[in-house]
């Protein structure tokens, strides 16, 4: 539904996007992860038409979106990452000009309209002017106006950037709904967020992709085998000697307050770990297995990347 | 062409809702007309009443329409490149040259419901003297003429920045410059001074003031129209290659 191939983006002499290419099928949500100043939006500005590449091709719908624009604009539905809304319009009003503007006619944008204040939960401020509405919901209002003639493809920059902890609950759960019939992409630097709604993820560092995986997969291949998290009570610096000499232990980090112990795959050393610690007399306050977390894919994608 | 129609019919439409919804439009109109009479007014008490023209009317507006351009239109691009609503209008199914024509024909309209608010000077004339109409009519032409083409500047001003102040500085000063050219025309000699008068802004509304409507005068302002909001619409596309 989303082809992007070679895309690559320079703002003058600075290079935002670097060679990219992924494909996302019809019905799929995909989160687009990555830290501030990646490329995520840049991306997404040229996916929706917004702005041209310097180099490469993206097919929305299977419409060239350089030769095509218009027709693949048709079947995408944006927010940006700074909501498109003009103040002085009420939400009702500002909604139907968004139906209107993307090609629906009266009676079908009234219809719309009203679905998508539905939809949205927005009843309540159908007639308020939107400089009036609080953050969470020009949030929604962003949400409302780019599935009012609904699209197949929905293009979300950090839909839930800025908005208190039960509007983001309410919104995760809207795209997840919205995701039953469509195919999204939808970008965030928050990790968890991603995991909860989307089924697989690309993961964008200073332009380049780093990986493109389930989150599942993402896992198992970057953790090669299991974690440790430990907490000793003992001089940290003896005690990574002491855990890095201990066959099976790959490598160990110290994070005040634990050390991070990564085993090597199929070895069980907790055994042997424990032993070696109270020998040397100092208390093992705590042990658990730690299974990665998108977090940590992350941190190790970008670390590599950053080494390269 | 229905379609081009109907996207440059929606976009305008919504264009004059928010500028009937915002102040600018009524402040600037207020300050139109305040103006404008009173020059209007003037001049016929300097002839003590004798005279039936609306000259002082004339004189005022045709400086008056410029800064009216440089302020109606600021807003057109620059306002929704600052709220990031370029954005969405930008990725909607529309045409680049749809958008700029809707906005262009709203702030046209706004301009020419400001010159229907001053018909009401030629209508007084008319209850208490007997004006001669034609050359009346014909100067009507004229302004909306000169305002389109002015509308059309303030319009390109607008797309190359976010800044609306920036936008009204710069079309007041390109617009202002276009007049100052007819006012020293005449110091230029020969072939260049000529030239100057042709290219002034200003430099066809003495005909339409005497009754004439001069086909090059109509040619003047609407080849310039076109350009600029031809030259709008490219600096909208390479926007996008940025």
């Amino acid at each position: 539904m989303i082809r992007v191939e070679n895309l690559t983006k320079y703002y003058g002499e600075r290079l935002a996007v670097d060679d990219i290419a992924f494909n996302i099928e019809k019905g799929e949500i995909v989160g687009f992860l990555g830290p501030n100043g990646a490329g995520k939006s840049t991306t997404m500005k040229m996916v929706t038409g917004y702005l041209m590449p310097t180099r490469g091709d993206v097919f929305v719908a299977e419409h060239d979106m350089a030769r095509d624009s218009l027709q693949g604009r048709r079947h995408i539905g944006y927010l940006p990452e700074i909501v498109p809304l003009y103040y002085d319009m009420t939400t009702h009003a500002y909604l139907r000009f968004a139906g209107r503007l993307r090609g629906l006619d009266k009676r079908t944008a009234a219809r719309r309209v009203d679905e998508v204040i539905e939809i949205c939960a927005l009843e309540e401020y159908r007639d308020v002017i939107l400089s009036k509405l609080s953050k969470g919901y020009r949030q929604r209002v962003g949400l409302a106006q780019s599935i009012v003639h609904d699209p197949q493809v929905l293009i979300l920059d950090e839909p839930t950037i800025g908005i208190d902890p039960i509007q983001v609950a309410h919104t995760r759960a809207l795209i997840k709904e919205l995701g039953e019939n469509r195919t999204i992409l939808l970008s965030s630097h928050i990790l968890p967020e991603v995991s909860m709604v989307c089924q697989r993820v690309i993961i964008i560092h200073q332009g380049r992709i780093v990986a493109q995986d389930t989150i599942d997969h993402l896992a198992s291949t970057v953790t090669g085998g299991e974690r440790l998290r430990l907490r000793v009570d003992g001089p940290p610096s003896q005690v990574s000697e002491v855990l890095g000499g201990i066959g099976g232990v790959l490598d160990v980090k110290y994070q005040e307050p634990f050390h991070l112990v990564r085993l090597e795959a199929g070895k069980q050393p907790q055994a042997r770990i424990s032993a070696s610690l109270v020998r040397k007399g100092w208390g093992l306050l705590a042990m658990e297995s730690a299974s990665m977390t998108l977090e940590d894919i992350f941190l190790e994608l970008t670390d590599e990347a950053d080494a390269e | 062409m229905s379609l081009f129609l109907r996207n440059v019919g929606v976009i305008s439409r919504k264009e004059l809702a928010s500028y009937l919804t915002s102040p600018m439009a009524y402040i600037v109109t207020a300050v139109f007309m305040g103006l404008s009479g009173f020059f209007f007014a003037s001049v016929l008490a300097a002839q003590n009443y004798a005279d039936t023209s609306i000259a002082g009317f004339l004189n005022a507006a045709q400086f008056l329409i410029l800064l009216f351009a440089a302020f109606i239109t600021m807003r057109l691009v620059a306002e929704e490149k600052k709220l990031g609503t370029w954005e969405f209008l930008l990725t909607a199914p529309v045409r680049d040259s749809e958008i700029v024509v809707g906005k262009f024909l709203a702030s046209l309209v706004i301009l020419g419901g400001m010159l229907v608010l001053t018909l009401y000077y030629p209508l007084l004339l008319l209850f208490f003297g007997d004006p001669d109409l034609g050359p009346m009519a014909t100067s009507y032409v004229g302004l909306v003429l000169m305002g389109s083409a002015a509308l059309a500047i303030g319009i390109f001003v607008s797309s190359v920045t976010a800044n609306q102040i920036v936008s009204a500085a710069v079309s007041a000063g390109i617009l202002f410059g276009l007049w100052a050219i007819g006012l020293v025309a005449d110091l230029v000699p020969g072939a260049a001074g000529e030239v100057m008068l042709r290219l002034a802004f200003t430099g066809y509304f003495p005909d339409f003031v005497r009754g004439i409507i001069d086909t090059k005068a109509i040619v003047y302002y609407l080849s310039l129209t076109m350009l600029f909001l031809f030259m709008a619409v490219r600096s909208i596309e390479t926007g996008r290659w940025r």
